[in-house]
């Protein structure tokens, strides 16, 4: 009996130090594990195909690509829109923010539809005007155009939800008001503007249908042609990790920037609206440059748009096509905005609710596809599927969980947002009255985040119904959405079949872009990821 | 027999540890306050009874029924313990019915049930009102009558009155009293409010550095706090040093009797505990001729007014104890800074370590 004792003592112990930690929410820990493994399952079989010829293959694909001239495009166009798009946007978020320019309200929306607008639609607005334009300069001027509310955004809400009181007290201990603004409000908005131009550059590194259209070459139209038209999935597949690592390397030199520039709101004190600067005589420039802005970013491809609709010449539209390509779009966003809200409740949950080493690695991991290019994640499930699922390549199914694990960046936003309001206490006075952990979870924690997930659901959605570049490699055969339709006669030039399915996309997503706009505020008030 | 009985409690947080072996009594059907500063494990103590979290050591215990002891833990839905967080903790996305009957069954939401609720914490008519349309006095009826809608065994309540006005403060806080009695429900208050807990509750229990220093009726421990600290922290406090003898104590005050302390009557010199209430205070010019001049001579250096009374601090002349004495006197007894007076002890006053 004696010698029983201690193995019994320590068994007690240690099912003691198990249970009296946080008792693990098995659910949560498996719907993150699979997310987390959703999303690095592309990027395995990426590593998988490409070193399946050897280093040396590697090595000489990559110079025979001449990635030198390939990373030269993507630095000097990166370098070019970002900085770009950071003046527009944070030039146009003080017009709007914290000047008296007239019709506010209206250039507040007018600035961020845009954002609504397929950038591979705004190229070929531009290239329907003149066929000539392409190169460098054209991409640049179009990938600025249609990426700078991804500045605006963050920076106008930020400039927005300023506390008044640090200016105040910066003009009262003797600083004018545009060094004010230059010492104090930049160093507030900083994060802001730093994780808009972040979005910015990844957004450079995976657009594809654009750069096609406007005949650049970067990484992503390389791989495209690579792996369409050399059928070299090897090739396409190393080329696509060089693209990570670039993607990754931004993601990098964000976050040590970011570090510095922290901000903090001194007390809990009341929101007032901060002080306008008058713009006297100088509101007229102000009107115009904004009108100027609305004009080349929005008027030129809702125009164009317009235009081919109107005069396209193409009057034997084929209705059912539009209809039938509407449908599959409709049906794939749906389900992988569903199966994207799903994976990102337990993800979210352990973020908020359990956080630890392992649930804050399950939540970055579940970030990354947001530096992941379309185009890896999708050749990465291609490669696996060839592969390991054959039943599976080029499937609904397969195009669904591309959707799915590329816009989960999104739905988390969404989702994480709204459970960091719902505060816990409510979940543990729900089950001092009597009801169980799942009881708990449907009748308390789903209503309080139910406008999270709606939201997650549309961005996702939305994403998703104008994603071209994945769904051009998935999509089944045969078988159209309203992106590869439009690319399918953009690229035979027959602009005017083209533009009733791009007018379809901006419909579909330029509402909750408005809506994103108004949303952005509340979630920078609430504090996003990280 | 005792309702909740909490024994040898100890829970950490990250290496530190916030209860370190609490031991707590709460009789059956009284009304229980856990007295104690922001931060000494109030609500981590709440939290343990109630369930959100498990103990490291030690046993808590509903009557006959063990509710944690680490091997044995009733998970917070199977305890019948109602809480009352601070704040309220409303559930925003529901109604006032539906947050008083969110742990009924459907048949007793459909009944009455929900509005004796409401009329029995008075506000029989605001069932349909959405939450965040409530004041606060409201928020704070709305949460109790849910957490009694159980007919909980023992009940939790999280400093439920310190969100309030001081003005409603004092009113809710008579009137959950009153309800709390009238349900004859084991309650357990936790509170920073020294006056909360003195006023509500039957038994107090003062909680410090994750330990219970001292428990028992109120005025138990007003008038025999265990040591000076607990004396300063349940009231304002004179120290006076004395001489002891035979159950009494020669102090500059006079020769005062001493409580019968639970042991020994004390030897040779200590301090003494005086309540600022047990000394009168006449002007000194007052006093009258026929008798012999009585007590301490001293002089008013402040005088804080609240109304109802005042508090003065007296320096003793010739300065004899090196504190300024405080004595608590009716309002209309405020006197100007300056004035000579005479101060007179009374009553017994209790020995300290």
């Amino acid at each position: 009996m004696s010698t029983l004792a201690p193995a019994e003592h320590l068994g007690s112990r240690l099912s003691h130090t198990w249970s009296e930690r946080r008792r693990w929410p098995l659910v949560s820990v498996a719907g993150g594990a699979l997310a987390a493994g959703a999303v690095l399952l592309p990027l395995a079989f990426l590593v998988v195909q490409a070193q399946r010829s050897g280093w040396g293959e590697v090595q000489r694909l990559l110079l025979r690509h001449s990635v030198a001239v390939l990373l030269w495009n993507s630095v000097r166009l990166a370098a070019a829109c970002t900085a770009l798009c950071a003046v527009l946007g944070v030039g146009a978020a003080w017009l709007v923010e914290r000047t008296d320019v007239p019709a506010r309200r209206l250039w507040a929306v007018l600035l961020v539809l845009p954002l609504g607008i397929p950038d591979f639609v705004v190229a070929f607005g531009w290239i329907s005007i003149d066929p000539g334009f392409h190169g460098y300069l054209a991409a640049v001027m179009v990938m600025t155009l249609s990426l700078y509310p991804l500045v605006y955004l963050p920076v106008a809400a930020a400039l927005a939800n300023l506390d008044p009181g640090l200016e105040e007290a910066a003009r009262s201990l003797g600083a004018g008001p545009w060094k004010a603004f230059a010492k104090l409000t930049m160093r507030q908005i900083w994060p802001a503007l730093l994780g808009g131009c972040l979005l910015v550059t990844l957004g450079l590194l995976a657009e594809y249908g654009a750069f096609e259209i406007l005949q650049y070459q970067t990484f992503t139209v390389a791989i495209f042609t690579e792996f369409k038209l050399g059928f070299d999935t090897v090739a396409a597949c190393t080329l696509s990790l060089v693209l990570v690592m670039v993607s990754v390397a931004v993601l990098g030199g964000e976050l040590t920037l970011s570090g510095r520039g922290r901000t903090f709101r001194p007390g809990p004190g009341a929101r007032r609206g901060a002080p306008r600067i008058a713009l006297g005589r100088r509101r007229i420039g102000a009107v115009g440059a904004l009108a100027l802005l609305a004009a080349l970013a929005l008027g030129v491809p809702v125009g164009t748009l317009g235009y081919w609709i109107l005069h396209g010449g193409s009057s034997t539209l084929p209705s059912t096509s539009i209809l039938a390509a509407a449908g599959h779009t409709a049906l794939f966003s749906a389900a992988a905005a569903i199966l994207s809200t799903l994976l990102a409740i337990p993800v979210a949950t352990l973020a908020i609710r359990h956080r630890n080493r392992l649930t804050l690695l399950i939540e970055r991991i579940s970030y990354l596809p947001m530096a992941l290019p379309g185009l890896v994640i999708a050749l990465g499930l291609v490669s696996f599927s060839v592969r390991y699922a054959f039943s599976l390549y080029q499937s609904s199914a397969e195009l669904i969980i591309a959707y799915a694990i590329l816009f989960l960046p999104l739905a988390i936003v969404g989702v994480r947002s709204a459970m960091a309001q719902a505060s816990p206490r409510l979940e543990e006075v729900g089950r001092s009255l009597g009801a169980n952990r799942s009881s708990v979870f449907l009748r308390i924690t789903l209503p309080l985040i139910a406008p999270g997930l709606g939201a997650a659901f549309a961005l996702v959605f939305i994403s998703s119904a104008t994603e071209l570049t994945a769904t051009l490699l998935l999509r089944p055969t045969g078988v159209n959405t309203l992106a590869t339709q439009f690319w399918v006669y953009t690229t035979n030039f027959s602009y005017g079949a083209a533009a009733p399915y791009a007018a379809l996309m901006v419909a579909i997503s330029a509402v909750p872009a408005y809506l994103l706009s108004r949303r952005m505020r509340t979630i920078s008030r609430t504090g996003g990821p990280r | 027999m005792s309702a909740l009985s909490v024994h040898g409690l100890w829970k950490g947080y990250g290496g530190q540890s916030v209860l370190r072996g609490v031991e707590l009594e709460v009789p059956a059907g009284s009304l229980s306050a856990v007295l104690g500063l922001s931060g000494c494990g109030k609500t981590t103590l709440l939290r343990l009874i109630a369930g959100f979290e498990r103990a490291e050591r030690g046993e808590i215990s509903l009557g006959a029924i063990t509710l944690d002891d680490g091997r044995t833990y009733v998970a917070p839905e199977r305890r019948n313990v109602g809480y009352v967080p601070q704040e309220g903790a409303l559930f925003p996305h529901l109604d006032v019915a539906g947050n008083v009957g969110f742990g009924l069954s459907r048949a007793e939401r459909r009944g009455g049930t929900v509005k004796e609720l409401l009329e029995m914490v008075g506000i029989g008519s605001l069932g349909s009102r959405l939450v965040h349309e409530l004041s606060g006095g409201e928020q704070q009826r709305v949460a109790l009558a849910r957490a009694l809608a159980l007919r909980p065994r023992a009940l939790l309540l999280d400093e439920p009155f310190s969100s309030l006005d001081a003005s409603l403060r004092t009113h809710v806080r008579e009137e959950v009293h009153g309800l709390l009695r009238q349900q004859g429900v084991t309650t357990v208050l936790v509170t920073h409010d020294q006056e909360e807990a003195l006023s509500m509750a039957d038994h107090v229990a003062v909680l410090r550095d994750g330990r219970i220093v001292q428990q028992g009726a109120p005025a138990d421990l007003y008038e025999r706090p265990a040591d000076a600290r607990l004396a300063g922290f349940l009231g304002e406090v004179n120290l006076v040093e004395a001489r002891f003898s035979e159950g009494t104590a020669a102090t500059a005050l006079g020769v005062l009797a001493l409580r019968g302390a639970p042991g020994d009557a004390p030897d040779g010199h200590g301090l003494v505990m005086v309540r600022p209430e047990q000394l009168a205070v006449t002007v000194a010019e007052e006093a009258s001729p026929a008798g012999p001049p009585e007590g301490l001579r001293g002089r008013i250096e402040q005088c804080r007014y609240y109304g109802h009374d005042a508090l003065l601090e007296i320096r003793a002349e010739p300065p004899g104890p090196s504190r300024a004495l405080l004595a608590r006197v009716h309002g209309e007894q405020a006197l100007p800074v300056g004035t000579a007076v005479r101060i007179l002890a009374h009553g017994p006053v209790t020995a300290l370590e």
